[in-house]
């Protein structure tokens, strides 16, 4: 049907990329097996980074296609980060692959299936209306300008992003973030029904046609209105931003909220007078740790923990997995809808795990600063049945609730 | 073999549905369209007949808003024309249409084996349109479809139907016939969006004017409503805790616990 355009088989794009720079790099693999060992289902995988290089090195790659181990690769940048050889496993190897694999996936789960259909279709994963996106602000005491009914030129463009949109804890999470922005002041506004899902899990899926069908349609309402930088709620949307954007022509700066607010930390501060008798250990987000690091000099991880102990009465501890360690929460590259077949494959659900660390490092409460995670781990922790000893809260409700909350607007 | 799926645009319910201020329809302009979901499942029947039995198929849609999407969708799936007729009217009832998909299929001058369609649409649920069809072109019909079996020759087809209670029936029909799909064998398959819009630049949708205008409907719609709100429910407001309380007491004084 579609045979107008030669199709190019993987050994030939496996072949081709072995011609490159990045690919001789990926020929050097010295199979120490790190990559596997630090993957977080790296135990569940028939062919993990490690054999898939082998494979390859033998031309044997039609298997790895068919295995499905990489329906089950998170995008968490952990092998990439601790290869000894500095291969692009997350950036450029596994992309390749997990292309492959998603075009010859005869049966796609059923949940990630509907999820790209709605994020098409709608804008968002979870199929609700675009036109309510920006319902949230109906419950928002302090004013959010959206774009749409005033269109003057403004300072910052906040794209809230999909579950921050729409899930009632994600919503709670926005309406702390507005509350913030404006005590500090920030000329802000939105997008609302405008805005679309900025894409990220259908790239690193292998999806790209999705991928690339809502980066030009958020391109061309970038265009209609005059901003000075984007922040953005979603840390996916964040790395999307700063990874597939620059492809298509935008070099518009772009923060994730949580890093933008630590930079107003010194305004911030005579604002934090309610203390919070809370332990507190953070979740250091994939999108806002390693997937950083390997592109910008710097993570993210002391900003979150400057936040936090700005606020009085917190005490901050650690998990076993912090910083650069840190063990995804299982939602990035589509996991967010595999849930139901990680579990039909005996899998442990890595926020489950996570949860279960945060209580063992004597925290009351589990700090995230990602879109995904509140829903994730608040699941997680009713799943154990540890809802009298944790809870999660977002950074940005945190330093809300220190702020007074609603009250003292 | 050479099938035919026909299908129809329904309203999309993630939208609000707004009625028209002559209250006789719904507000198209703040409606969106999407494709009827039986529909999904019968053009997913006909791709996987064609790759286990080889074949041609067409897809043909009564034009409506949103309608090229589902018709590139079903080109990027593996159909191989995708049709649509152009009525420049509004909305029309299940009579009308059958007759109009009639004519206009006779018109197109192929001899179809298989004519596959959604037993009924989320709008009207009415599951006409079969039945309808095969009375005008005197084939046989069969609805609540679950899979169809033809035979290698392609003389004639098993069509097993799902029928209530938990039951299967299978039956036997000579071709042509009109089959009515609840379920295809497979749920309706994901098609990367690349494929789609690789079918937008290389496949065209043809488009068949009506062959006559239709004979108006000899019903009329009286009124077109939402369901009126009465005062039955009490909405109980407050914190969680508090509404937990309100409601066990609720239990409490009713004698359910």
């Amino acid at each position: 049907m579609m045979d107008e355009q030669p199709k190019s088989t993987v050994q030939e794009d496996i072949e081709r990329l072995f011609l490159l720079p990045e690919g001789q790099r990926v020929l050097s693999c010295i199979q120490c097996g790190t990559c596997a060992g630090t993957c977080p289902h790296g135990e569940y995988m028939e062919y993990t980074p490690r054999k898939i290089i082998a494979m390859l090195r033998a031309g044997q790659i039609d298997e790895v296609i068919n295995s499905k181990s990489m329906l089950k690769c998170l995008s968490c940048y952990a092998c990439q980060l601790k290869c000894p050889r500095g291969i692009k496993l997350t950036d450029v190897l596994l992309p390749i692959i997990k292309g492959k694999v998603f075009e010859s996936i005869v049966e796609m789960p059923p949940d990630l299936q509907r999820s790209f259909e709605n994020t098409l279709r709608y804008g968002n994963p979870m199929g609700e209306s675009p036109k309510k996106r920006a319902e949230w602000t109906k419950n928002s005491k302090v004013p959010v300008r959206i774009l749409k009914e005033n269109p003057a030129p403004v300072d910052v463009l906040w794209i809230v992003e999909c579950y921050p949109s729409y899930h009632p804890r994600g919503i709670d999470v926005t309406l702390a973030t507005a509350r913030t922005f404006h005590r500090l002041g920030i000329d802000f506004a939105i997008l609302g029904e405008e805005e679309r899902c900025i894409g990220d899990c259908a790239g690193y899926f292998g999806e790209f046609g999705l991928q690339e069908a809502l980066i030009e349609y958020s391109l061309n309402i970038f265009r209609k209105y005059k901003f000075n930088r984007i922040v953005t709620s979603g840390s996916h949307a964040f790395n999307t931003f700063q990874r597939w954007y620059p492809r298509y022509d935008f070099n518009i700066p772009v923060h994730h909220a949580m890093p933008f607010i630590a930079t107003y930390i010194d305004r911030l501060k005579p604002f934090l007078k309610k203390p919070l008798n809370y332990t507190v250990t953070y979740h250091d987000p994939c999108c806002l740790g390693r997937c950083v690091g390997v592109s910008l000099p710097e993570c993210f991880y002391h900003q979150p923990r400057i936040l936090l102990s700005s606020i009085p009465g917190i005490k901050v501890v650690e998990m076993v997995h912090h910083r650069e360690n840190s063990i995804c929460c299982g939602g990035g590259g589509g996991g967010m809808w595999l849930d139901t077949y990680f579990k039909a494959e005996g899998m442990e659900r890595l926020s489950e795990r996570v949860v279960k660390e945060a209580v063992a490092a004597g925290a009351d409460v589990l700090a995230v600063s990602c879109d995904y995670e509140i829903s994730r781990f608040e699941d997680a922790v009713k799943v154990l049945g540890l809802e009298e000893k944790i809870k999660v809260k977002d950074i940005m409700e945190l330093i809300d609730e220190s702020a007074g909350g609603d009250e003292t607007l | 073999m050479k099938i035919l799926v026909l299908i129809k645009m329904v309203l999309d319910t993630v939208e609000e549905i707004k009625i028209d201020p002559s209250g006789k329809k719904v507000d198209t302009d703040a409606a969106r369209f999407i494709l009827n979901d039986v529909d999904n499942h019968a053009v997913e029947e006909a791709i996987l007949l064609k790759e286990k039995y080889g074949g041609h198929v067409t897809v043909l849609a009564v034009d409506a808003p949103e309608i090229d999407d589902a018709l590139f969708t079903a080109a990027a799936k593996g159909a191989d024309r995708i049709i649509k007729v152009t009525t420049g009217m509004e909305q029309m009832s299940t009579q009308t249409m059958a007759k109009l998909l009639h004519s206009a299929i006779q018109n197109m001058n192929t001899q179809f084996d298989l004519i596959l369609t959604g037993v009924q649409a989320s709008d009207d649920i009415d599951g006409e349109i079969g039945p309808s069809l095969a009375a005008q072109f005197n084939l046989p019909y069969i609805g609540m479809a679950v899979k169809v079996l033809p035979d290698p020759q392609g003389r004639s087809t098993e069509v097993v139907t799902e029928l209530g209670g938990g039951l299967y029936a299978s039956y036997r029909s000579s071709l042509p016939v009109i089959v009515g799909i609840s379920a295809a064998e497979k749920p309706p398959r994901y098609v990367p969006i690349m494929k789609v819009r690789m079918a937008m630049k290389s496949k065209k949708i043809e488009t068949i004017p009506a062959p006559a205008p239709p004979p108006g409907s000899k019903i009329d719609v009286l009124k077109l409503y939402k369901p009126v709100v009465t005062g039955g429910a009490a909405m109980i407001t407050g914190t969680p805790e508090q509404i937990a309380d309100n409601l066990v007491k609720i239990f409490r004084d009713r004698g359910l616990s």
